[in-house]
Order: structure tokens, then C-alpha cells, then sequence
């Protein structure tokens, strides 16, 4: 096992070999090893052969990332890179698993693309014990798509701006669809910021404390006309709701389906029934068509189910009965005799082909937008705790006996040049805010590195320092990678 | 190269169980025979989600041409095998096993099999000697969070928990048996307390002991209070709310909250092991 | 390798040296090459852990206890969790995981040989001589008992054997052990395996040359393998730890296993009380050994050989290395045996104080840096061994006699002894005899043979019953001293030869309490994995307590009975299947009648 990560992790210290890269060089290091992986012969030209294309143009991209000038850009020793290449394309069977320090980038997509390129490269895709494996950080993120919860698509990943799609929804539905995409939640709080957006109902988020650069992002909350929160705690965003409509639990007070990152739906089952007012959100929801002259009707977390398989192909063949004994089918599932797809790229091993090729991509190293200075001379990723979640408004719940705090992680070389010790209170900045923090020193962390968790807010407002630079085609902002000043608190005074 | 490597059949192989000729798998267990026959056998070391440490001897067997007892746990079935699993022998053995046990460790909050088996077996441990003039393992109760309990009186020493630690799903490795004959025990290193230990707190360690041994500490609250019923205790599987693997979480539910959870140990995505959030970072639906 | 997780306490100078010398050779489990860069994982981590058991001697001998400071270091170096590590340590007696209350520990053996001997006044009268005094289990000096052990903190430490207080003064004083013993049948031409012993310089291979040194393993190689197995297996030579197990068929199921690593390992954790025939071989003809690990090693088709030697046994442990070093400088071990082209040598391995580690299973573990828990068998250890690997594991008295094998032939073995019991028998004899002691005896000879051969009886008593076999074999009494010692006698009367123990004891002897202290030696000595062994071991010592104070046997016969079956039928190993056999013995001879 190899871990590349700029911190060297727990899953670090289970690996073989922890390669150390700077943060945002993800896109340098996978063309490097590519680039390495064909010049040393070890391509596996019949896979390419049968089942990708551009190839050639994809070769001729990468042929400028040389071992050197990789381990130039990426701070990592050229040996390294090439025992990683020749590793990685000579095993028998190779997983590339990844989650948001890939994702979490202005370059987002095209750090995924980088890693594709080398699964089709050497034919670790789409078969048992390779494969392409994006770990998801969410209970449903998956589920989310599934249903439709993206601007550009319909439910069962169907785009929205091809008719013939959506004149099925119509007929079903008995209403029309607007065929333009919609807006993320980047571009909505552009929207907001333009006065575009004016009104927003948030289901189950907490975007005042989990945006980028927070104080922007609560600036633009607070202009709204109106914001109505539906959650399951009052959440800050809840706080600064004009409606706030409680709700009963995903997991443990609803009857409904999520989806995990192997595409698995699962049945979840109410177990207790919801504190006070708190409801279930299918009937929040169908209350509010009721005020808005629709009549919805209260349907059950089954019958809901049905709809979206009528309309949905790739969950078609996943009745609630099969979803109840099976312990959960992986999408796609398109009819109740298919068994569901444990490899979703097996079609690329079929002869021929199953459906189109999977193509190179020829992607480039653009480094974080929050540039290093004089002025913010630190790195500073982020990152989550084995025993927290996200804004911690969940997990801040329970009494965890290996829950630390809140503290900024720096290099014992960085403190002793900051003359700052383990445990002393900082003032940390970034391009958009400052705030005070205490300081832990990992013995394990790069030079120039400084790291810290999001999980509570109230102790230390995180996401008033990093970045909202985001990537266009996914409209994730870039978390892992802002620049910041660490400075002790009696020389800000002075200052 | 492709696909998923199909399972062959595997061949039968034919065996003698109480004199009954039956046909099993290759490669299977006296004790999946067992199970397959419908003959009940008792364990207390062995689980579907661990692999057999076969210590506690009490699901042993008689088979022709051994010399001793064999652990049906772990022993695969071979062609022609005669297994006796109600001799005279087996019977002393079993019997003995939950005696010596009983006599030494508090067995009360047993899973119910485990206290239907001693009953069955007719376990008398009483005739071993008064507790006070016997050894025993008995020791104050470890309270050292707001998590776990530790409560090694009631410890077997069954493995299960070092194992679910350790190699069998946690790999965090912060117990493992320590000492030497009737004072080996589970311990951290040099017995620091588990908050200071290498310990996550996945609660896998309590997910499969069979004694009672390692309990949520709201399980022991209650039971200390003695509002603990699990007559009046529901259990609802659905999916863990925080991140996407997807473990199933079996909520123990009693007056409408929940008490404590576990995970079924045949679900293919976890094998009923969780983490720290899964297990206890339920509190959120509780208040 | 996991997140491993260590507290705050830091090694000593003198501990961090003492683990960093143990993996000087092989650097540490993980590397970090760079900042940026760092080598370790599993395999790193798996490939050193056999230099756990090492490292921990190491740290016991730096600072006098395993401390944790000491430990945290050793378990970074080798990438072992803390908690493992840990219990490895505590598994053994002669790790301490506590301060040290003096810089050296005296151990003195108060078991079955020595308890008669005034082992249990020496132990007061030391106490009160100011030493720290730990009872112990048999030091396997029963011929001139009774034995200490002294464990030194930063020195090798010492045997002191029929000791007093002067005697272990004047050793600690002095930094030297007893010397070793005078073989009672040294010189005789009759003698076929210890015919060096008193003769032979132990210390020197040229010496051990001069006396046909080295001939065996030089016949071994111009035959090659097969034709050594095949000898072997003419000559009938079987085990000599207990079982019996026929030598050529284990080599021939080890040198079966081609293609994969395979292991040659010697079992010399002699323990069993009243035992101490390894020893004497070990260290009157140590070279004798190491050779017939050659011959075994290079026959089986094994490069690497493990000899691995209980901890008591400091002189013993000296005199082997010396010679694995010498016979490893003249090319008697090494990458070209003996300028065969065989590769084939020897690491030395030194338990800690755990009688079960002389079952081959535990033995393994210990080795491979485990606690010394037997595995269950099946799957043996000539296809899964050290290692997971194809294993032969002999003991020390098995392999010397694959010397004159290789010299004369298979044949002209099985002329000694009797049909079935081919060649001689090592016999340790101790207790109520006039001249204790190891004796070679072809196989055939009597119980009472062998008794009269060490001087008969001692005078003004007479044998009530003989301890055969050791503490895991029988009692037997005096209408069996015409028993002929063979494999098959012995087997058709339910005896067992055992380990060759042969200890006799008369009318002035407390049977209740030998039966008691043989208890609990087995209450001690339970690794503690499985159930029956681990309480019924207890149980029992109980029962023989409570019997020592006036409980009448009756009431306890049928919980001795029921405890005896659940041992001997459900145990894991042979420890707990034979905890119950000395005490039934001695039930059945009626030795316990005598309790109060």
C-alpha cells in the first residue's frame, strides 16, 4: 500500500510507503507516473488498444513530466516516483482510492481525470480487485445524486436538457421542467451575491459554518429575503433562518433509502420516533405543496421508491421487497433478474466494448489559487478526525474520549522558527480572515505545512481562512489549500 | 482477467455425524456440519465474523481415531470422518468447560444461549468450592469514559476481543492477552487506562464479547439502576448517518431511545464492525 | 503497520543500546528516507518480529525489568504494538514488567527434586542473607540440586548448583557459575551419545575434531538428503521429547514440501522437572549438537536452523554459541557448508521462563516474537511450522543420534535396544539414589536397572514409588521396578518414557505435597489460552491443597476424576492433556492416602 498525502495520515502509517507531496501537485505526480509508465514499456497496450482512445495526444501531454521535473514540482524523490509507476503498473490487481483532498481543489475534476488516465493506462479498472474507488464522505452524497439533487440532472443521473428525458418526467409528473441546468451552491451564492437569489430552503446543511471563506458565505445568507432551514438541530444556519422547520432524522426516525460509495442502496428504518415537532421530511415537504395548491397526497417512503424506479432505468429492478431481503443492490440495477453491478466498468473488459471508449485525458498542474507569500508564507489543508463529523452539529453530541479540540497543526521546524510552542494560543490568518487558535505541534508534519480540522466551529472558526476559489466544472471550493500567517498573539498586539 | 472469480460448487464430502451419514462442503467445519444437521452445539470463542481461535474447548467433538476431543470450530470435515457430538466424553467436557468457567467468572449477563447451554449441560460449578476459598477472576469493574465499560470479572478470556481489535477488523492492536496461566487477561500495555491507550473506540471489542465482559456504559448504567429490559427492547436495522460506507446499524431501542447498537455480523459491508460514530454518536437522536 | 500508540516514557541510553544492537544488522521497520518520504508497512514490520523475544532479553538485561520507556522504544524499532509486546513480555517468568528491587534476582528452584534437598530453608536463609528471592520452577540441575539461578542486571548471569548461602555469595562475587558436572559414567566405552562428555574440550573445535568431530555431517553430505532420510528411517530412531514420533518420516514430510522455505529447528527448552539431559549433552559436547542440526538441516532441504534453549540455562547458552560461532568460522555453517554448496546456519534463541514453550507449536510462537501459545494441530508443523513454513523440530537427544546414524548406518543402529525401541536412552536420575545423574542405557533396560546403575537406593530407605517420565508422566511403585524400558513396555503398562526421568522416592518423602508442588507446576506453567488447562490446572492444585490440610479424599475423588477427563480429552496441547496424569498416578497408587 502507498499513501500520497501531503500529512503523513494513520492510513500513512499503515502503508508501505508514505509519499509526502506538496499539497495541490496531485495532477504533476499522475502525469509523471504516467509519463513513467510508458517510457519504462509498461502500458497494457491491449487494454488501451481495446477499450480507451487518444491515447497518442495523451502520451505527447504527459511526455513533458519527466521523473525530475516531476519531483521538482511535487517535492518528492524521483526513486520514489518511479517505484510508485512501476508498482503501480506492474501489480496484479491496483485500486487508486481517493476522497476530498483529491476533490476539495479548483482543480477537482481534473485531479480525478489525472488518476483515470493511469487506471486505463495499465488496465486496473473495472475489474475484481482493481478499480477506481472515490471514498465518499457522506452517508447519502451518492443517494443525493441518485435522486436528482443536481442542477443539471434528473433523477437516475438523466440530464435535464435532453427532451426526450424530460417529456417522461412531464408525463409523469403533470408538469413541465425548466430544460435549463440549475445553479450549485457555489453559483447560488454568486446569485446571491448578484441579488439574483433571494429566498433559499435548506434541507440538512449547515452552509454557514461549512462554506469557504465563512464570512463571506454568512454575509450572503444574511442578505436574503428569506431563508428557511429544515434540520435536525439548530444548526447556525438554522439560527439565522426566518423559518426554521424541525426534522426528523435520516437514519434513525425515517423509513427511506441512502446510497453508499460502492453505489449501494440500503434501507434505512425509523427506530425512534422524532423529539417534539420534529417531522418527517417527506411529509414537511408535501405539507408545504399542500400551502402552495398542490395536492401530493402523503406518500410512503415506498411508494416514492416505486416512482423514482419508474422513471429511473439504472434503479428499475430494485423492488422495496428485493431492497428489504438482499441487504442492499449496487445501481445499475435495471430489472428485478439483475443481480446489480459490483464493477461499473466491467463493460470495458466485454468484446466488444460495452458501450463508447473510455477516454485520456489531457490535464494540466495549475497550482492552488491562494498563493504562498511573505505575507502568508504557511500551507494550510484541512481535514476531519476519526470521531467528528463536518461542522461537528452531529457528532459534537457524544462525549468522545479521544476528541482532542480544536488546534492548528504545524511543523516543529515552523514553531521553532515562530518561536511557538505546543499548546500556546496563535493568531492565524488568511487573505479573508484571522482568528485565534491553539497550536499543537506534529513532529510528523512538513515544513511549511499546517493543518487543522472544521469540526467546531465554535472553538475555531475555521472557514474564516480558507478559500473559495472553486472548480468550475464541479463547483467544489478549494478547502485543501490556503495560504496563512501564524503569528504569536503578543507580537499581533505590537504589531 | 475480467469480472468477478465465479464461486465453483465446491464437492461434497461425506461424513458420519452421530451415526447419521450427511454430506457437506469441502472445506467446512465439524461445526458448520453441526449447524447444517441442526445439532446445536455450543460455543463461546468462536463467531461468523472472527476467525477460530478455538480456546474455550467447549464445542468439542468426538472423532474416531483421535486421541483427544477436537475443536469442531476450527477442524474442516474430511472424507469418512465419524463425529460423535453427544458421547459420554463430549458431554464431561462440555459440562467441565462451563463449570470451570462459572466457577471463576461471572457468567449471568451471558447471551441467553450461553446460559440455555450451561443448563443443558447440567454445569454445577458450585461443587468446585465456595467463591471466597477458590480463585476467581474477580476485580473491580473499569470505568475509565463515557463509553466503555470493562467489567473483566465477567471476562472468559474468550480472544474474541483481542482479535476484533486486532487482525479480524480493527487493526488498532490496543489489547491483547497479558500475563500467564489463571492471571492471563486483557489488557492495554502496562494496563494504562484506555483513554490513554491505542484504543479508537470503534466498540468492536464489545460488539462480539459473550459474557457481558465489555458493555456500552449506558448498558451498564441501566443495569446498575436496573431499568436494563431487554424483554421491553426493540431492534431496528437501518444505515449509520455519518459517512458513505454504508455499515448497518442495528439500534437497540428501549422506552423510545436508543440504548445501545450493534452491527449484523452477516452484512457483507462491514461483517458488524463499525467505528467510533457509528457506534456512539447516536446521542444527537436522544436529545 | 498500524498507528501504533505510545505513551510518554523515553528508553534509557542504556536500553535504547540494548534494543538498537539487536536490529543493528537489519535497520528498524520503518525509514524515513525523507521529510517527505517514508519507508514501512507490514512486511517490514512482520520480517522483524521475531527479534521481539531478543529485544526484550535485551531490555531485561539493561535495566533489570521491561520498563516502559524500554519497551515503547523496542516496540517503535520493530513496528509491534505496545499492548503485544507487552504481553509477550508479561508471559514470561524471567521478564519483569515491574522496578527492580535489586540487581540481581536469585531464583531458586524449590521443585520436586530440590524441594528435598532444603530448597524451601535455602530460600529463607537468602531471604534473610538480604537477596531478592523468587521461587522457581525446575533449573534442571535436579543431579545436584538444590539449583539457583542468578539474574544479573547488566551481566550474564549465573548458575549455582548444590547451594548455600556461601555458594551463591561467592558466585555473585565472583561472576561465575558452578562448573559443569562430572558425567557418573564418563570414559565408559559402552556409551554411544555422550561418549565425548567429560573427554571432549566443549569449548574447542579443534578439539572436537581430534574426537571424530564432523565425520557425520561429511558422511551426510557425500550421501545427500535422500539417502540421510532414508538411514534415519532405517535406523528407527524416534522422537526422544515424549511422543515418539518416528525422526524419518518427520524429515521426509519436511523435505517433501519443495519449493517452499523450510526450517530445521532444535527443541533444547528441556523443562520438564526432574530433567536435565540436554543440558549435560549441551554442554559437555555442544559441537555434537550444532553437527547433527547440520546433517538434519542440510538433509531436509532447510537454511535456516533455530536452536532454541530455555533461559535458565546461562553456561549451556555460552557453550553454544561459542561453537555455532566457531563452527560458522571454519565453514561448518554458513552460505557453503562444509564446501558442499548447502547453505545452511544457526540462530540462537533463549526463552524467558515458560515451560510450554517446549511444546513445538508455543515454541514457534516464542521464536517468532508471540507469546508461547501452543497452536491446534492439525495442520503439523511439517507443513506448517515456524513461520507458517514446513517445519522439522527435534529435540536435542533426538538429533545427537543421528550422528552415529550417519557414521554406521541405519542398520547397524536398530542393533542396539530392542526391536521396537531401537538404540539408546538418555535416563536423568535423581531423588532417593546414591549417585544422581545422566545415564545412557540401551533401550530394555529395567526400572530397577536403571537405579541400580546410579548406585541403587540410597541407604536406610527404600523406594516407595518412582516419578517416570517427568511431572507429565507417572507414578509408578516398587512392584514395577522389573519394568522393561522400552517404547512398547512402557506404552502396554500406560506409562510414557517421557523425558527420561527416572526420580526416586522413598518413605521420608511428603508424596502429598511432591503430588501438590507437581500441581502446581502445572497451575504455574498454563499459558492460560484454553479453558480446561487454565482453570482445571488451578482447580486441581486446589483440590491437592485442601487435601494437604486434612480433606478427605472421597469427597474429592469425583471432581479429580471429572478434572482429569475435561483435561486430558479438551486441552489444546499436551500440557494440559498430561496435567492430570501425575496426580492420577499417584491416586491410584494410593500416595495421596497419607494426607492428613
Amino acid at each position: 500500500m502507498w499513501v500520497v498525502d501531503p500529512r503523513r495520515t494513520t492510513s500513512a502509517r499503515f502503508a508501505d510507503v508514505w509519499l509526502g507531496l506538496d499539497v495541490g501537485t496531485d495532477i504533476a505526480l499522475a502525469n509523471g507516473v504516467a509519463r513513467e509508465i510508458i517510457d519504462a514499456g509498461l502500458v497494457d497496450d491491449e487494454f488501451v488498444e481495446h477499450a480507451t482512445e487518444g491515447f497518442d495526444a495523451f502520451a505527447a501531454h504527459v511526455e513533458p513530466w519527466t521523473l525530475e521535473r516531476t519531483a521538482e514540482v511535487t517535492g518528492v524523490p524521483v526513486e520514489a516516483i518511479r517505484d510508485l509507476a512501476h508498482g503501480y503498473a506492474t501489480a496484479p490487481t491496483a485500486q487508486l482510492m481517493w476522497t476530498l483532498g483529491i476533490t476539495e481543489h479548483h482543480t477537482a475534476v481534473d485531479n480525478v481525470l489525472s488518476l483515470c488516465n493511469l487506471a486505463l493506462l495499465t488496465g486496473h479498472v473495472g475489474r475484481w480487485g482493481s478499480g477506481l474507488v472515490p471514498l465518499r464522505g457522506q452517508n447519502n452524497v451518492q443517494g443525493g445524486g441518485d435522486m436528482g439533487a443536481l442542477p443539471n440532472k434528473l433523477p437516475g443521473f438523466q440530464d435535464v436538457a435532453d427532451d426526450e428525458i424530460r417529456a417522461r418526467f412531464e408525463a409523469a409528473w403533470g408538469h413541465t421542467i425548466p430544460a435549463r441546468p440549475g445553479w450549485h451552491l457555489t453559483e447560488m451564492f454568486e446569485a446571491m451575491e448578484r441579488d439574483e437569489l433571494k429566498a433559499v430552503w435548506v434541507i440538512g446543511e449547515n452552509p454557514a459554518d461549512s462554506e469557504a471563506d465563512i464570512n463571506h458565505a454568512r454575509a450572503m445568507l444574511g442578505r436574503l429575503d428569506h431563508l428557511v432551514v429544515q434540520d435536525v438541530l439548530m444548526t447556525r444556519t438554522a439560527q439565522m433562518a426566518d423559518v426554521v422547520l424541525p426534522a426528523a432524522l435520516g437514519w434513525a426516525e425515517t423509513d427511506g433509502t441512502v446510497t453508499s460509495s460502492e453505489r449501494r442502496v440500503q434501507r434505512t428504518r425509523a427506530a425512534v420516533r422524532p423529539p417534539g415537532q420534529a417531522r418527517k421530511e417527506i411529509d414537511i415537504i408535501a405539507d408545504l405543496a399542500d400551502r402552495m395548491g398542490a395536492d401530493w397526497g402523503r406518500p410512503s417512503a415506498e411508494e416514492l421508491w416505486d416512482e423514482l424506479r419508474s422513471l429511473s432505468p439504472m434503479h428499475g429492478g430494485m423492488s422495496w421487497e428485493r431492497l428489504e431481503s438482499e441487504g442492499g443492490i449496487q445501481w445499475p440495477c435495471p430489472d428485478e433478474d439483475h443481480p446489480g453491478t459490483p464493477f461499473l466498468h466491467g463493460r470495458l473488459w466485454e468484446r466488444p466494448v460495452g458501450g463508447r471508449r473510455a477516454p485520456f485525458s489531457c490535464v494540466d498542474d495549475r497550482p492552488p489559487v491562494d498563493g504562498l507569500t511573505e505575507e502568508f508564507p504557511l500551507r494550510l489543508t484541512t481535514g476531519r478526525a476519526l470521531d467528528s463529523f463536518n461542522t461537528g452539529v452531529q457528532t459534537g453530541q457524544y462525549n468522545s474520549p479521544i476528541r482532542s479540540g480544536e488546534a492548528i497543526d504545524l511543523s516543529a521546524a515552523d514553531a521553532d522558527s515562530l518561536g511557538i510552542t505546543h499548546g500556546e494560543r496563535v493568531m492565524v490568518s488568511s487573505r479573508r480572515g484571522s482568528i485565534e487558535m491553539t497550536v499543537a505541534v506534529d513532529p510528523d508534519l512538513p515544513v511549511g505545512l499546517a493543518f487543522t480540522t472544521f469540526h467546531f466551529p465554535e472553538q475555531a472558526d475555521v472557514n474564516q481562512l480558507t478559500c473559495d476559489a472553486w472548480d468550475p466544472k464541479s463547483g467544489t471550493s478549494e478547502f485543501k489549500a490556503a495560504a496563512i500567517r501564524v503569528q504569536k498573539l503578543s507580537a499581533q498586539v505590537h504589531a | 482477467m475480467n469480472g468477478t472469480p465465479v464461486g465453483t460448487p465446491r464437492p461434497l464430502v461425506g461424513i458420519t455425524l452421530d451415526g447419521k451419514a450427511v454430506k457437506v462442503p469441502e472445506g467446512s467445519t465439524i461445526l458448520d456440519a453441526c449447524r447444517r444437521e441442526g445439532v446445536d452445539t455450543p460455543t463461546l470463542c468462536w463467531a461468523e465474523n472472527l476467525t477460530p481461535v478455538n480456546v474455550c474447548r467447549v464445542c468439542v467433538v468426538e472423532v474416531e481415531g483421535s486421541r483427544v476431543l477436537v475443536p469442531s470450530c476450527s477442524r474442516p470435515v474430511e472424507e469418512g470422518m465419524v463425529v460423535g457430538t453427544d458421547t459420554e466424553r463430549v458431554r464431561t467436557s462440555r459440562r467441565m468447560v462451563f463449570e470451570l468457567l462459572a466457577s471463576s467468572v461471572r457468567m449471568d449477563r451471558s447471551d441467553a444461549d450461553v446460559l440455555d447451554w450451561m443448563d443443558h449441560y447440567g454445569a454445577r460449578p458450585e461443587r468446585m468450592g465456595a467463591r471466597d476459598e477458590i480463585a476467581t477472576v474477580a476485580q473491580p469493574v473499569k470505568v475509565q469514559d463515557d463509553l466503555y465499560v470493562r467489567d473483566y470479572e465477567r471476562c472468559i478470556l474468550c480472544y474474541k476481543c483481542v482479535e476484533a481489535c486486532g487482525d479480524d477488523a480493527q487493526h488498532t492492536y490496543a489489547i491483547a492477552t497479558a500475563g500467564r496461566g489463571f492471571d492471563a487477561h486483557i489488557s492495554t500495555e502496562f494496563d494504562v487506562t484506555l483513554p490513554d491507550s491505542a484504543c479508537v473506540y470503534c466498540g468492536n471489542c464489545i460488539g462480539v464479547c459473550p459474557t457481558g465482559a465489555l458493555v456500552f456504559k449506558t448498558e451498564h448504567d441501566m443495569r446498575e439502576e436496573g431499568t436494563w429490559d431487554e424483554s421491553a427492547q426493540e431492534v431496528t436495522t437501518t444505515v449509520c448517518g455519518f459517512c458513505g460506507v454504508g455499515c448497518n446499524l442495528e439500534l437497540h431501542t428501549q422506552d423510545d431511545r436508543i440504548v445501545k447498537v450493534t452491527s449484523p455480523a452477516d452484512h457483507s459491508v462491514t461483517h458488524g464492525h463499525l467505528c467510533i460514530k457509528g457506534r456512539f454518536g447516536w446521542q444527537h437522536a436522544q436529545s | 503497520m498500524p498507528d501504533l500508540h505510545f505513551g510518554g516514557a523515553e528508553p534509557t541510553v542504556a536500553e535504547r543500546a540494548a534494543v538498537d544492537a539487536v536490529v543493528a544488522d537489519v535497520g528498524p521497520a520503518i525509514v524515513e528516507m525523507t521529510e517527505r518520504l517514508v519507508y514501512a508497512g507490514r512486511t517490514r514490520a512482520v520480517e522483524r518480529r521475531h527479534l521481539l523475544l531478543p529485544a526484550l532479553h535485551a531490555l531485561q538485561r539493561a535495566a533489570g525489568w521491561i520498563s516502559p520507556g524500554g519497551l515503547d522504544h523496542a516496540c517503535r524499532v520493530l513496528e509491534v504494538p505496545p499492548a503485544e509486546a507487552y504481553g509477550v513480555a508479561t508471559f514470561y517468568h524471567l521478564f519483569t514488567h515491574e522496578p527492580p528491587e535489586a540487581a540481581d534476582v536469585v531464583h531458586v528452584c524449590d521443585d520436586i527434586a530440590c524441594r528435598p534437598l532444603g530448597a524451601v530453608d535455602l530460600m529463607a536463609d537468602l531471604r534473610a542473607a538480604g537477596h531478592h528471592v523468587r521461587p522457581s520452577p525446575c533449573l534442571g540441575q535436579c543431579e545436584r540440586g538444590p539449583a539457583v539461578l542468578v539474574q544479573r542486571t547488566g551481566g550474564d548471569d549465573l548458575t549455582v548448583t548444590s547451594a548455600g548461602v556461601a555458594e551463591v555469595s561467592v558466585a555473585i562475587d565472583r561472576g561465575t557459575s558452578t562448573a559443569s558436572v562430572v558425567l557418573p559414567q564418563a570414559g565408559s566405552t559402552d556409551l554411544c551419545l555422550l561418549a565425548r562428555i567429560g573427554v571432549v574440550d566443549p569449548t574447542s573445535l579443534d578439539d572436537y575434531l581430534a574426537h571424530g568431530g564432523y565425520r557425520a555431517l561429511e558422511a551426510a553430505l557425500a550421501m545427500g538428503g535422500d539417502r540421510v532420510i532414508e538411514e534415519v528411517a532405517a535406523s528407527g530412531l524416534s522422537g526422544r521429547g515424549g511422543a515418539a514420533f518416528p525422526t524419518g518420516v518427520k524429515w521426509q514430510a519436511v523435505a517433501d514440501q519443495l519449493g517452499r522455505p523450510r526450517h530445521m529447528v532444535c527443541n533444547a527448552d528441556e523443562s520438564e522437572p526432574g530433567t536435565f539431559k540436554d543440558r549435560v549433552v549441551m554442554e559437555g559436547d555442544p559441537f555434537s549438537l550444532i553437527e547433527a542440526m547440520t546433517v538434519a538441516g542440510t538433509a531436509i532441504g532447510a537454511e535456516q536452523g533455530w536452536l532454541y534453549i530455555r533461559g535458565e540455562y546461562p553456561v549451556t547458552t555460552a557453550r553454544l554459541a561459542n561453537a555455532i560461532a566457531a563452527a560458522r568460522s571454519a565453514g561448518f555453517l554458513g552460505d557453503d557448508v562444509a564446501g558442499s554448496g548447502a547453505r545452511f546456519d544457526i540462530l540462537l534463541r533463549i526463552g524467558a521462563g515458560a515451560y510450554i514453550c517446549g511444546e513445538e507449536t508455543a515454541l514457534f510462537n516464542s521464536i517468532e516474537g508471540y507469546r508461547g501459545e501452543p497452536r491446534n494441530k492439525p495442520p503439523f508443523p511439517t507443513t506448517h511450522g515456524l513461520f507458517g513454513e514446513p517445519t522439522a523440530i527435534n529435540n536435542v537427544e533426538t538429533l545427537v543420534n543421528v550422528l552415529p546414524i550417519m557414521l554406521d548406518g541405519g542398520a547397524a543402529y536398530t542393533a542396539l535396544g530392542t526391536e521396537r525401541s531401537s538404540g539408546t536412552r538418555l535416563f536423568c536420575v535423581s531423588g532417593r539414589v546414591n549417585a544422581p545423574g545422566i545415564y545412557e542405557h540401551e533401550f530394555g533396560i529395567t526400572l530397577g536397572g536403571v537405579i541400580e546403575a546410579a548406585g541403587g537406593v540410597t541407604d536406610g530407605t527404600e523406594v516407595r514409588s518412582v516419578l517416570l517420565g517427568g511431572a507429565a508422566g507417572s507414578f509408578v511403585g516398587p512392584d514395577r521396578l522389573d519394568l522393561p524400558l522400552t517404547l512398547e513396555d512402557t506404552r502396554e503398562a500406560g506409562l510414557s518414557l517421557g523425558s527420561g526421568v527416572v526420580m526416586v522416592f522413598g518413605h521420608e518423602d511428603d508424596m502429598v505435597d511432591t503430588v501438590r508442588r507437581i500441581a502446581e507446576f502445572f497451575r504455574d506453567e498454563s499459558c492460560g489460552q484454553c479453558v480446561p488447562c487454565r482453570v482445571g490446572t488451578v482447580r486441581q492444585e486446589e483440590v491437592l491443597v485442601r487435601l494437604r490440610r486434612g480433606a478427605t479424599l472421597d469427597d474429592e475423588r469425583e471432581l479429580l476424576d471429572d478434572l482429569g477427563a475435561v483435561m486430558r480429552d479438551a486441552s489444546i496441547c499436551g500440557l494440559g492433556q498430561t496435567a492430570a496424569g501425575a496426580v492420577r498416578s499417584a491416586l491410584d497408587l494410593g500416595l495421596l492416602e497419607g494426607a492428613r
